[in-house]
């Protein structure tokens, strides 16, 4: 007879109430043993590892990893070793092992399996070690860790591995492509915000716009779109098959948002045609659903310019590295009140470094130039919307 | 940083296993007695390493781990004549089995079906004390008390380095020299007060401390278990023979976290560990064992069975325990019955139906 054992998160802290599970260390079907590390969960308190109370085999995992558990709720539920002589022996030492579970097990599709209790496993794919490659040295064939750890050394030196998947693929994928086709040429702006900046507390402060999120990123957006639009060159690509520089009516304006499984690049579509309040909500739409990763594959393809918005993270400027199809980015630094010469005297001024990467195929010096000496013209008078668009 | 200087710290076993001499301090052991401080080691730390294991599956409310600490542990408390009195901490559940008491006593304390959990006479083991520092009064006043008694028996106190930065082992201290109590401050410096390292605990090494006072002090490689022995052994005799107290410093190192509520890995660099890891005092005096022909496979295969029954023992056992009842939590407070007992007792079973009342409601 088989029965299933339910073990339910303790308090393994001293009166706490939840923790999150970090990670499973088993799988269903894999076999378990009492005291054996089955999840390592954080706490309030600390990250440690569970070990189960019994003996069996793994039925159902009632948790996704990274899911906050109540004290009490049952983690996993263990199918018990059938007994064929009365109760199980309740603990393991000493009690001789049925010889079947030291050969390797035959999986479903044929392939024969390295014997290997589950931490082992997991250790060995976190490592990206095939475990059939590794030379056993337990008892019956069976890979130790000390196995798994040997082999680790012998192959790589590296200490962690981190699965590149989903977000980070892409984005690697996305820089290396752009990187190594398209001739980067980034040029620097330092200018003088300080008007930018009244105007911005001046905006947040009427009534009119008080549902809006007025940034300086906002009026970025406007002082390159400005631009754009005198010098509508910048906003192309590069058709290498065509021999031709397609030039784009529409701006759509990708903005970089870092989000907790990495970076991507939304647009918004048509920013040339919006009106300022429009375009606040649009970035304002844009970022919040790409933090909560729910943007739609439409919202990442199609962008034409780039900002990205690095003064966020405290830095001053960067080169960046394009968007693949785009022939500009500006990257903003970080806005520091600076001690600056205005209308001839020493003064603290709102100050901003702008960094504007091109590609050279397509967009040449002065080009590139002009765009970047537009924006930053528009950010130290940002009358100059009115009188330029 | 209180990083002892060469010489400074009595050492008769490297980390490599090889008996060094100590001018000082000798010690004669045949084969049979190290075989024995290496079995106990190991019990211990199987004992040990259960409570982690069932802390973690919620059947401990809590348990303070003494991996590392082995050596420092089984040589002091092997150094003791049966009838000289200990007073531990709360994590010396290795001196406990050098005792002869039955660790289980300690896995109902921590399960919380017992305040206390033992008769401190039995085994002339006094309870744990979870305060800090506390018991070092205790045991001064005690041996006092033996000293007036002229029993011609020591006693020793088990505490951390933590517990040196309380003003009642400063005062234990003075206490102790002035009274020329037979007494041995037995202090294991883990390097970590929970989160607090040495350097936030004090500036001069502990066992210099000592001096201050008025009586000995001594470092002691507390991952050796042979310099644990003799050194102890020393400090016992000399009390015994009413020379006064004498303080141990045992330098050692928590290898795991301050309790299973504790997270070490976010205040201690891994490098440190791994660096303890080195000077393991089990593996150690196996090496010496192996090397000098004393013990064979199959005694290391047999000790690690022992350990592993022991802590199977001690699982099964712990999982069986019944939930103490409310009339025993209420009846310790007084010897006889107490009209105010009565009365908490019966306002808390009421109390405590109330929320049965509410559940099925």
């Amino acid at each position: 007879m088989t029965r299933l054992r339910e073990f339910k998160l303790p308090d393994v802290g001293e009166g706490l109430t939840e923790a999150e599970i970090v990670r499973w260390l088993v799988a269903p079907d894999d076999r378990v043993r009492d005291g054996m590390a089955v999840c390592e969960i954080e706490t309030a308190k600390a990250l440690v590892e569970l070990p189960i109370p019994f003996d069996g085999r793994v039925h159902e995992l009632h948790f996704e990893q990274g899911a906050t558990v109540d004290v009490g709720a049952v983690l996993i539920t263990v199918e018990e070793d059938p007994s064929p002589g009365g109760e199980p022996v309740l603990v393991g030492y000493g009690a001789s092992e049925p010889a079947v579970r030291r050969r390797p097990r035959k999986r479903p599709d044929g392939e024969i399996r390295a014997a290997a209790t589950p931490p082992v496993r997991k250790l060995a794919k976190d490592l990206g070690l095939d475990l059939a490659t590794v030379v056993p040295t337990g008892p019956g064939g069976v890979v130790t860790r000390e196995d798994v750890e040997s082999a680790a050394r012998s192959t790589a030196p590296e200490k962690r591995r981190i699965p590149v998947t989903g977000v980070r693929r892409a984005m690697a994928r996305a820089t290396t492509e752009s990187a190594f086709t398209a001739p980067h040429v980034t040029e620097f702006l330092t200018v003088d915000v300080t008007r930018t900046m009244r105007l911005v507390d001046d905006l947040k402060a009427d009534p009119e716009h008080a549902d809006l999120r007025v940034t300086p990123l906002l009026l970025v957006a406007k002082a390159l779109l400005v631009a754009v639009r005198r010098h509508p060159e910048i906003n192309a690509s590069w058709d290498e098959a065509g021999r031709a520089i397609v030039l784009h009516d529409a701006v759509h304006l990708g903005i970089a948002v870092a989000t907790p499984r990495g970076l991507i690049v939304p647009n918004v579509k048509d920013a040339q045609a919006r009106t300022l309040p429009e375009l606040a909500r649009a970035l304002r739409d844009l970022t919040r659903t790409a933090r909560s990763g729910r943007t739609e594959p439409g919202d990442l393809t199609g962008g034409t310019i780039t900002i990205t918005n690095i003064g966020v993270f405290g830095v001053d400027a960067g080169t960046p590295i394009l968007n693949p199809g785009e022939a500009a980015i500006l990257a903003v630094g970080a806005i520091r009140l600076k001690p600056w010469v205005h209308q001839g005297e020493v003064k603290p001024r709102h100050v901003v470094t702008l960094a504007l990467s091109f590609d050279h195929r397509l967009v040449d010096g002065e080009l590139g130039s002009k765009v970047l000496a537009g924006t930053g013209a528009v950010l130290e008078r940002p009358e100059r919307i009115i009188g330029w668009s | 940083m209180t990083e002892h200087t060469p010489g400074e710290m009595v050492r008769l076993l490297t980390p490599d296993g090889e008996r060094v001499p100590h001018p000082d301090y000798e010690l004669e052991s045949t084969p049979g007695e190290l075989r024995g401080l290496y079995r106990d080691m190991v019990l211990a730390r199987a004992a040990d390493g259960e409570g982690v294991t069932l802390q973690r599956q919620g059947e401990l409310a809590l348990w303070p781990s003494l991996l590392g600490q082995e050596a420092a542990q089984i040589g002091s408390a092997r150094a003791l004549r049966d009838d000289d009195h200990v007073f531990p901490s709360y994590r010396d559940h290795g001196v406990a089995l050098c005792r002869g008491l039955d660790p289980l006593h300690i896995f109902r304390l921590y399960r919380g079906v017992t305040h206390g959990g033992w008769d401190p006479a039995e085994h002339h083991f006094h309870l744990y004390t979870l305060v800090i520092g506390s018991q070092v009064l205790h045991a001064t006043g005690y041996a006092m008390g033996v000293a007036a008694d002229d029993a011609g028996t020591a006693v020793a106190v088990y505490f951390g380095d933590g517990a040196t930065s309380q003003g009642d082992v400063s005062e234990a201290f003075n206490f102790a020299a002035v009274y020329n109590a037979p007494v041995v401050f037995f202090c294991q410096n883990n390097q970590w007060a929970i989160s607090a390292g040495n350097e936030r605990q004090f500036r001069a090494p502990i066992f210099r401390r000592a001096a201050g006072f008025g009586f000995p002090g001594v470092r002691v490689d507390g991952n050796d278990v042979l310099a644990c022995l003799a050194v102890t052994r020393a400090a016992l005799a000399r009390a015994r023979s009413g020379a006064g107290p004498m303080l141990i410093e045992a330098f050692t190192y928590r290898m795991g976290a301050h309790t299973t509520a504790d997270d070490a890995t976010r205040y201690r660099d891994p490098v440190e560990v791994e660096e303890w890891r080195g000077k393991d005092p089990i593996a150690r005096l196996g090496l010496h064992l192996r090397k000098t022909g004393l013990a064979d496979d199959e005694f290391f295969a047999r000790t690690d069975r022992e350990g592993a029954d022991l802590a199977a023992r001690l699982r099964s056992s712990v999982r069986a325990m019944p939930d103490p009842g409310l009339a025993d939590a209420f009846g310790r407070t007084y010897g006889d019955e107490h009209p105010l007992v009565a009365e908490e007792l019966a306002w808390f079973r009421e109390y405590s139906a109330s929320f049965a009342a509410a559940g099925e409601g």
